[in-house]
């Protein structure tokens, strides 16, 4: 028995946090029942749930477009807190790290924001020359029916710059709803382009976002293989490549929750495959990979991809070793945006030797948590659409010695001693592809066997008296 | 003041926005009463990005919860949402509080939330409910500052109660400041031997410790009993010279119970802080005690030693109005110049409060309110500043314009400790004159050509 496991055999599991009547539906436990999840549904109010709105959806997605304006049309908050958080790098402009707001007044809101949003669009597009501007509606806007639509017609007639007008009114579904705005206003930008020149050996990569840079490794493979890649969408994204990417010959699909929509329309409209892959683990990377090469049916292709996978494989799984040794028979908790790369994720700590106990998305459908429960092992909790109250009850029901989450699930894992690995998109560590393995691999043993933990409260330390 | 400069080009649109919305603000106020839970009435996304905002500068939890309108709540109203909302959050958190705040789009489809709330009295009739504090903050009218003063009023209106006045205690309305700050100041005037009530008190529900199991709520803040005295303390202190009147809760505690107000600038640098011990020896009717006298005689002769190195340096100063207004205090007094003084606040009352702190600089000081970062971007490369003092959003100006940026504010989520800045106080002013003075001297030996080691 390790240190940790002793503490945790002595402890006694003590919580009082109640499951909402609301929220009971929404949570399985593998092997108790047959498996029958409820999902895609609107958050309980009350519920303090950790998703954000169609908004942030929409905004999310487009967020990387680089060389865009982005501009929020609605009062100051909602561009306030989307300035700059993403780590969606781009390797030129920088202009979408900007937050632009018509930061709507009491007077705006009485009489309309038309005049403000035309004045201030003419304004930053004359300065910013941007190749192409995207107007977010923010809940206000949907209320007091702005018609922005004609805005960003008249404001393209004048400027020349495509305005394009991105429906994202917070209220109007959950972030997913969000996702759909964003392929929309996408869609008038795809098969604008001049498609000459583009390779058959060629595809798009679509759902990654370049948190810490990941689209260019991911980019970086498929050119090694020697498959071009016509577009980023989003990450490290520019307007003129969006605007040529029906040439491509696949669509590949990573985040698909997001990207599935744009990608449909394409094959509807112009007879593009899709594969959805994911670039997190060895195992999904190797996949991914494959699978395009698979798919293009090259034998050269096919050829460089065994020996790049090879190549980076056999360079990473020595060097995984020494972390899998610390970790081996850890627990591990997964609150993702997404559901599919909580799949990911479960395969990943189970590389480093580690077992799940809890697994859950903001935003999985039906299908994604079929799955989901079915790689996981019997006992593991499976949550839609959970809450800090609920996760820190099954991180202690569970013993949990790891949470991988974003920002806000940060914090209940250092309340209660125990690792955290931040998988969201304010992250400046990229953990796509084999180099990204072995980053997550780093991340996740120097947060879990970090000696802090023995200081912490949960360890049988006093709690820091208050003052 | 001087000549005005060049105008920069006038931009419509808001870009990098030198402030946050009113609900914000709120959220941080009602985070300081024992055992409350902040409620957002409007959509989801609301409640999550705050929460995250302030979780990456406070790195403690912080659940706000959220009525969560959908389309049909929009067109139809909140009632049933806020209803359900409050009765989940009850069962869920056993708050002793909820802080209601409004967002914009249930304050413009004109939600009446008094009458929501009296209706869930009703229904749940011979219940121990929590106290329902509600305070409107439309988000298109404001800042973070203003929503959170407005909190902090609508939480005395509901919970502060008459009665005899109890001697010795003392309300202390601070403003936006870090944890440290609220735990100094009642440390002041515990060592006065008064009895503090601060009001909201985050101090450790904000910056706590680490639980051996997990707590639905973080302990501390300012109990319910404490805020029902207030109506009976002997005296306010109510720091701040940019609070409109309406929202100050100063005043409410004194049209309502009596109570005297004692509106001070938020004690920060030497003359600031003096006014504060002079306040509080008055109403204690006892002298400053040694140990402070004593922190003021080494701030003193830390700026003395400083001076030369700091003396004539342009500092470009932004943030909350009156925090703007209190480090220029400070920065003035040992010659450092303020060449800009900007805020996105918009009081209308940033110019005279700098004048009245700080009037030896006044004519070498630009002040702008209601400005965002590319304004102050522009301005700031005419300038030509040696210094930014200002919260994390102004490191990419810093970064341009190749110059330190000193931390001070809110928000600070890219260095560790937000919360443990101290701001007020003689010990405040030393920390952060130190960091002042020490980055212009490292700014210096780093431009230097010579590997100098000492000055």
């Amino acid at each position: 028995m390790t240190d940790n496991e002793q503490v945790h055999a002595s402890m006694t599991i003590q919580t009082d946090i109640p499951i909402l009547e609301g929220r009971k539906a929404q949570i399985h436990q593998k092997g108790s029942q047959p498996f029958n999840i409820e999902c895609e549904k609107q958050s309980v109010a009350g519920s303090v749930s950790q998703r954000a709105c169609v908004f942030c959806g929409s905004r999310v997605v487009l967020y990387p477009i680089a060389d865009a304006l982005h501009v929020i049309h609605g009062p100051i908050g909602c561009a306030a807190y989307t300035w700059d958080i993403r780590g969606a790098w781009s390797s030129g402009p920088q202009l979408h790290r900007m937050s632009f707001s018509t930061d709507l007044q009491e007077k705006d809101v009485i009489y309309g924001g038309e005049k403000k949003l035309y004045q201030g669009l003419i304004e930053l597009v004359e300065h910013y020359r941007p190749k192409a501007a995207f107007i977010y509606s923010t809940c206000i806007v949907g209320l007091i029916g702005d018609d922005v639509e004609a805005i960003c017609r008249r404001v393209t007639a004048e400027t020349g710059v495509e305005t394009i007008p991105v429906h994202s009114e917070g209220f109007k579904g959950s972030k997913k709803d969000g996702y759909s705005a964003a392929c929309n206003a996408l869609g008038r930008l795809v098969g604008t382009g001049d498609t000459s020149g583009i390779r058959p050996l060629s595809i798009n990569i679509l759902g990654d976002f370049n948190i810490a840079g990941e689209t260019w490794v991911i980019k970086d493979y498929y050119e090694r293989m020697g498959v071009e890649v016509v577009a980023t969408i989003t990450g490290d994204g520019r307007v003129d490549d969006i605007r040529r990417c029906h040439g491509a010959a696949l669509n590949v699909v990573q985040c698909s929750g997001s990207m599935s929509q744009l990608a449909t329309k394409m094959k509807e409209q112009y007879g593009i495959p899709i594969i959805r892959v994911s670039y997190f683990g060895i195992e999904d990377m190797s996949q991914a990979l494959y699978d395009v090469a698979e798919y293009l049916n090259d034998k050269t292709v096919m050829r460089k991809t065994q020996d790049l996978v090879r190549d980076e494989v056999s360079n990473l799984v020595p060097q995984l070793r020494r972390y899998k040794k610390d970790l081996k028979g850890k627990r591990a908790a997964v609150y993702t945006g997404g559901a599919f790369k909580a799949l990911s994720m479960v395969r990943s700590l189970r590389t480093l030797g580690m077992q799940t106990v809890i697994a859950g998305s903001q935003t999985g459908n039906k299908k994604d948590y079929a799955q989901l429960q079915e790689i996981c092992d019997d006992g593991t909790v499976i949550l839609d659409d959970t809450n800090p109250l609920e996760l820190a009850k099954f991180l202690e029901e569970k013993k949990a010695d790891l949470l991988i989450g974003g920002v806000k699930e940060r914090p209940i894992a250092y309340k209660l001693g125990l690792g955290f690995c931040d998988h969201n998109h304010e992250r400046k560590i990229g953990l796509a592809g084999f180099e990204g393995m072995l980053n997550f691999a780093k991340e996740v043993h120097g947060t879990v066997t970090s000696p802090v933990w023995k200081l912490a409260a949960r360890r049988g330390r006093l709690e820091g008296a208050t003052s | 003041m001087i000549q005005a400069l060049p105008v920069s080009q006038h931009f419509t649109a808001t870009r990098n926005a030198c402030k946050l919305c009113t609900p914000l603000g709120a959220c941080l106020a009602f985070s300081g009463v024992e055992g409350a839970i902040p409620f957002l009435h409007g959509s989801q996304g609301c409640s999550t990005y705050i929460r995250r905002y302030m979780i990456s500068h406070f790195r403690e939890p912080m659940d706000i919860a959220s009525s969560n309108f959908g389309e049909h709540t929009a067109i139809f109203g909140g009632g049933k949402n806020i209803r359900l909302g409050l009765a989940n959050v009850i069962e869920g958190y056993s708050p002793t509080m909820i802080g209601i705040a409004t967002t914009c789009l249930s304050e413009t489809i004109g939600d009446d939330v008094k009458m929501f709330l009296h209706e869930f009295r009703k229904d749940h009739e011979g219940e121990a409910l929590p106290h329902l504090v509600h305070v409107a903050t439309p988000s298109y009218t404001g800042t973070h500052a203003s929503g959170y003063h407005d909190a902090v009023r609508a939480i005395v209106d509901v919970l502060a109660q008459p009665g005899p006045t109890i001697k010795g205690v003392v309300n202390l309305i601070p403003g936006m400041f870090s944890p440290a700050d609220l735990r100094w100041l009642k440390q002041v005037v515990r060592d006065f031997g008064l009895e503090p009530i601060l009001l909201p008190d985050y101090s450790d529900r904000l910056d706590g410790g680490t639980w051996s199991e997990y707590k639905k709520l973080p302990p501390g803040g300012t109990t319910i009993e404490q805020a029902a005295r207030m109506g009976q303390a002997e005296a306010t202190i109510e720091f701040g010279f940019t609070t409109q009147e309406s929202s100050s809760a100063g005043t409410r505690l004194k049209d309502k119970f009596g109570v005297p107000c004692h509106r001070l600038g938020v004690p920060m640098g030497v003359a600031l802080t003096d006014a504060l011990f002079d306040k509080l020896q008055e109403i204690s009717g006892r002298t400053t005690p040694e140990c402070y006298l004593g922190r003021r005689g080494r701030l003193i002769d830390s700026f003395i030693d400083a001076h030369k190195y700091v003396t004539g340096k342009r500092v470009v100063v932004f943030g909350e109005e009156d925090l703007v207004v209190g480090m220029t205090a400070m920065m003035a007094e040992v010659g450092l110049i303020p060449v800009l003084c900007s805020s996105g606040g918009k009081s209308g009352k940033l110019t005279d409060a700098i004048r009245s702190v700080a009037p030896e600089i006044a004519a070498q000081c630009e002040i702008h309110e209601a400005v965002d970062f590319e304004e102050i971007a522009d301005q700031a490369r005419q300038l030509e500043p040696d210094l930014l003092v200002g919260n994390s959003k102004g490191f990419k100006l810093a970064r341009e314009l190749h110059r330190p940026l000193i931390r001070v504010g809110f928000p600070i989520h890219d260095r560790i400790g937000g919360a443990r800045i101290l701001h007020l106080g003689y010990a405040g002013a030393q920390a952060r004159f130190d960091s002042i003075a020490n980055s212009l001297l490292e700014m210096r030996q780093h431009d230097s050509d010579v590997d100098f080691t000492y000055f």
